[in-house]
């Protein structure tokens, strides 16, 4: 009970040294959580794949696209339930810098995504407008996007502007989905294509295939690159998070970095507070020899100066992780759609504590090991 | 009279330990601040390093890069024609009609299918790109299924040495050498024969067109007698121009991000800065009033402590600048998100960075250590030597 009381009293004696130890651990703590979470928002597209859907693209690359025929031999594969087109559109939308994902889809495609939670209403006015889009809540809320807004989207890989017109807007069935793309018809892009740029037309980015037996993935897989082997555009099938995670892996060495870089923040604090703990003990000194001339054991200074640090870190570091969560919702809505899913998990919350104990007692192992093996003729003589 | 600034000197001597804890924080910062910039430059110096300047580069209109572009022949064919395009010795026209696919590759070591850029030219191709040389073995002939293969591309991936063969667009090609092209993004390419290209992979139409101009002048009354031809939808850029906004989306993000970062880190090691300052006065109220007694002004005793503080920064700038400048032994490879596909650059050091990095390591002493030198100035001297 004295030690509590002891901690807490020497922890309160230097206000504000300690005051602005704990708002550098509130700031370091803050942002190796939301580093964290940027970190985490990257792979958020393969944490929402489904097991039962595959992607089947060009083997050459993603840019390279399939023939529309394709369609109905993926789908005479046994175990495969239903096949849809998509074609990756990369239009702008006024400027380049007003990113988000525009997708042209067959209608089976919502079919096969059920966590796009549309109105029927709305579903039914999409599948009736040839020129009708379908637009995640996130996306309509960044651009102010309504049911029968029109929407002009300048082409990149296929000419021209684009005008759509807002049929429906969906919701994600929980944080983990992606609210941020802007499907339209597959039959609109085609046959405006065709007259305009035949060289594109009849072609599909990639397909995505929905399987009955999760378990027969790999199998399906290889059947169907099979059905293609030695033609002029073989495939490669794989599930949709190997898929998701094969983006990802491409700008790893971006993802390395910001990693090591949140780390360094807590080496940064680290330096802080051992520094703050040093000086305290450098100053106390003299208190310490007392104490041990009193008749109290080294183990007992250690457990005050452990305590102490401990004492100041998790404080800090506990505004710290309660800041997080409304900073990263305001850091998520300034962003807009540039991170579909902002999401703090559990795992950085549990990462952020782990580190505060660690600073915490970090920074307490050089002035614990100097109280203890202090002299106390030393000790009472020195002055701070 | 000012203090000597060995006094301010001798204070971070005698403890050590908080002086390595306080500028160590700096110097981590100072670390991020410096690596952020240097590899932004580096981006951007590949990229720029890419395109010669006077060189132009057509593309479909709106296309921004060469992978969504088409030109198709008849249009290739207009530009060809064109007055203020140079003949190369040869009295051919320097234009070379090219290819762009991307193909999937295996990194070597990790196996992670990466985009790879393929590159199909035409004969002049090489003479627009003088800065472009081949290493090993041969340059590929024309009319074969023969490829060569930039030098960072080949450190990073499988099957992409001479003599080996590649697989891609339903034929073997065969790798007959590896060409250095000046650290530009060409370094991270495989090039062959557009025509080739074009027929393993069905296609109709060019990506781009690149050409010498007869003067660099020349662009301006070239691009607006072509913008005026209902015939072509393109875009013509100055080569250098084109690549360098082919960075502009990923600088962006590097320089956000860093510089976002660098001010968050640099408000944990100011306040550490802080504490230290603040407990030097506090340890020293006695040594003050001594000073002050002495004769020494206000103002010197706040810049005293300033000094120190500064010199705290100093040393946090020097180490981090130093730790930054061993990370230009490490080349980075990602995707380049405007282009889809693999580039590698370098961290690239610069004198600029090196004196804003400095700056901004003792511009964290000065903020650090001005409340706490404020303080010590203010001190009374009669309640300063009665302190103990």
């Amino acid at each position: 009970m004295h030690l509590i009381k002891l901690i807490f009293r020497n922890a309160l004696r230097h206000k504000l040294r300690t005051g602005l130890t704990m708002l550098g651990l509130v700031v370091a703590i803050l942002s190796f959580g939301l580093l964290q979470t940027v970190v985490d928002a990257w792979y958020a597209g393969a944490e929402g794949a489904a097991p039962n859907r595959l992607i089947t693209r060009n083997a050459v690359s993603l840019m390279v696209p399939l023939p529309v025929h394709y369609r109905d031999k993926i789908r005479s594969v046994d175990g495969v339930q239903a096949v849809a087109a998509a074609n990756w559109f990369a239009g702008v939308y006024q400027d380049p810098k007003n990113f988000f994902p525009q997708f042209a889809v067959e209608p089976a495609y919502f079919a096969m995504f059920p966590e796009y939670r549309i109105p029927d209403a709305q579903f039914r006015a999409f599948t009736r407008d040839r020129k009708g889009a379908l637009v995640g809540r996130k996306l309509a809320q960044t651009y102010g996007f309504r049911i029968g807004d029109m929407v002009p989207i300048k082409g990149t890989i296929f000419p021209g502007t684009w005008t759509f017109v807002v049929r429906g807007i969906y919701d994600g069935a929980d944080a983990k989905t992606d609210t941020s793309q802007f499907f339209f018809h597959w039959d609109y892009l085609n046959e405006t294509v065709k007259s305009r740029t035949p060289i594109l037309a009849n072609k599909i980015g990639i397909f995505i295939v929905q399987i009955a037996d999760v378990d027969r993935a790999a199998e399906i897989s290889e059947e169907i690159d099979a059905l293609f082997k030695n033609s002029p555009a073989e495939t490669l099938t794989e599930t949709e998070k190997a898929f998701q995670i094969g983006f990802v892996k491409q700008t790893e060495a971006i993802l390395i970095a910001v990693r090591l870089v949140s780390f360094l923040v807590i080496f940064i604090i680290l330096a802080v507070m051992a520094n703050t703990m040093a000086m305290t003990a450098r100053e106390r000194l003299g208190e310490y020899a007392t104490l041990k001339a009193l008749g109290f054991g080294g183990g007992f200074l250690a457990a005050m100066i452990f305590g102490e640090s401990l004492a100041i870190a998790l404080t800090g570091s506990l505004v710290g992780v309660v800041c997080t969560f409304p900073v990263a919702a305001w850091f998520a809505a300034q962003m807009g759609t540039l991170f579909p899913v902002f999401e703090v998990s559990r795992e950085t919350v549990m990462l952020q504590s782990a580190c505060a104990v660690a600073v915490g007692a970090a920074a307490a192992l050089l002035p614990a090991r100097r109280a203890i093996r202090v002299r106390i003729v030393d000790g009472l003589r020195a002055i701070g | 009279m000012g203090i000597p600034l060995r006094y301010s000197l001798r204070n971070l001597r005698t403890r050590k330990l908080t002086t390595v804890l306080t500028s160590g924080g700096m110097a981590l910062v100072v670390f991020v601040f410096a690596a952020v910039q240097m590899l932004d430059t580096g981006l951007r110096a590949t990229l720029v390093a890419t395109g010669q300047p006077d060189n132009i580069l057509v593309t479909r209109r709106a296309a921004g890069t060469e992978i969504s572009s088409a030109v198709e022949r008849a249009q290739a064919a207009i530009i060809e024609a064109q007055p203020e395009i140079a003949s190369g010795e040869d009295g051919q026209r320097l234009v070379s009609k090219e290819t762009v696919v991307l193909i999937t590759l295996p990194k070597r070591g990790t196996g992670v299918a990466t985009n790879v850029t393929t590159r199909g030219i035409g004969p002049a191709g090489l003479e627009l790109r003088p800065q472009l040389r081949v290493l090993e073995g041969r340059m590929f002939r024309f009319g074969s299924s023969e490829i060569i293969v930039g030098q960072s591309l080949s450190r990073r991936f499988n099957g992409a040495s001479v003599g080996q063969r590649m697989r891609f667009g339903g034929r073997e090609w065969t790798v007959t050498g590896i060409f250095a092209a000046g650290g530009s993004a060409f370094d991270s390419e495989v090039w062959g024969d557009a025509d080739q290209l074009m027929q393993a992979f069905r296609r109709q139409a060019y990506s781009s067109v690149v050409a010498r101009l007869t003067e660099a002048g020349a662009l301006d009354t070239l691009a607006q007698r072509l913008e005026g031809d209902p015939r072509l939808t393109l875009d013509i850029k100055r080569e250098r121009e084109f690549f360098e906004e082919q960075s502009r989306l990923m600088s962006n993000f590097i320089s956000y991000l860093g510089m976002t970062l660098s001010v968050i880190f640099s408000v944990g090691a100011m306040i550490g800065a802080m504490i230290t300052m603040y407990s030097a006065v506090a340890n020293r109220v006695a040594e003050i009033g001594t000073l002050r007694a002495l004769g020494f002004r206000r103002a010197s005793v706040l810049w005293a402590f300033l000094f120190e503080s500064v010199l705290l920064g100093a040393v946090g700038g020097v180490v981090g600048i130093g730790l930054a400048s061993l990370m230009q032994l490490v080349q980075i490879s990602t995707l380049n998100w405007q282009s889809f596909s693999e580039l590698a650059f370098r961290f690239t050091l610069t004198p600029r960075i090196v004196f804003s990095s400095f700056a901004f390591a003792l511009l964290m002493g000065v903020l650090g250590g001005f409340l706490p030198a404020v303080r010590a100035a203010r001190l009374n001297i009669i309640d300063a030597l009665r302190a103990i």
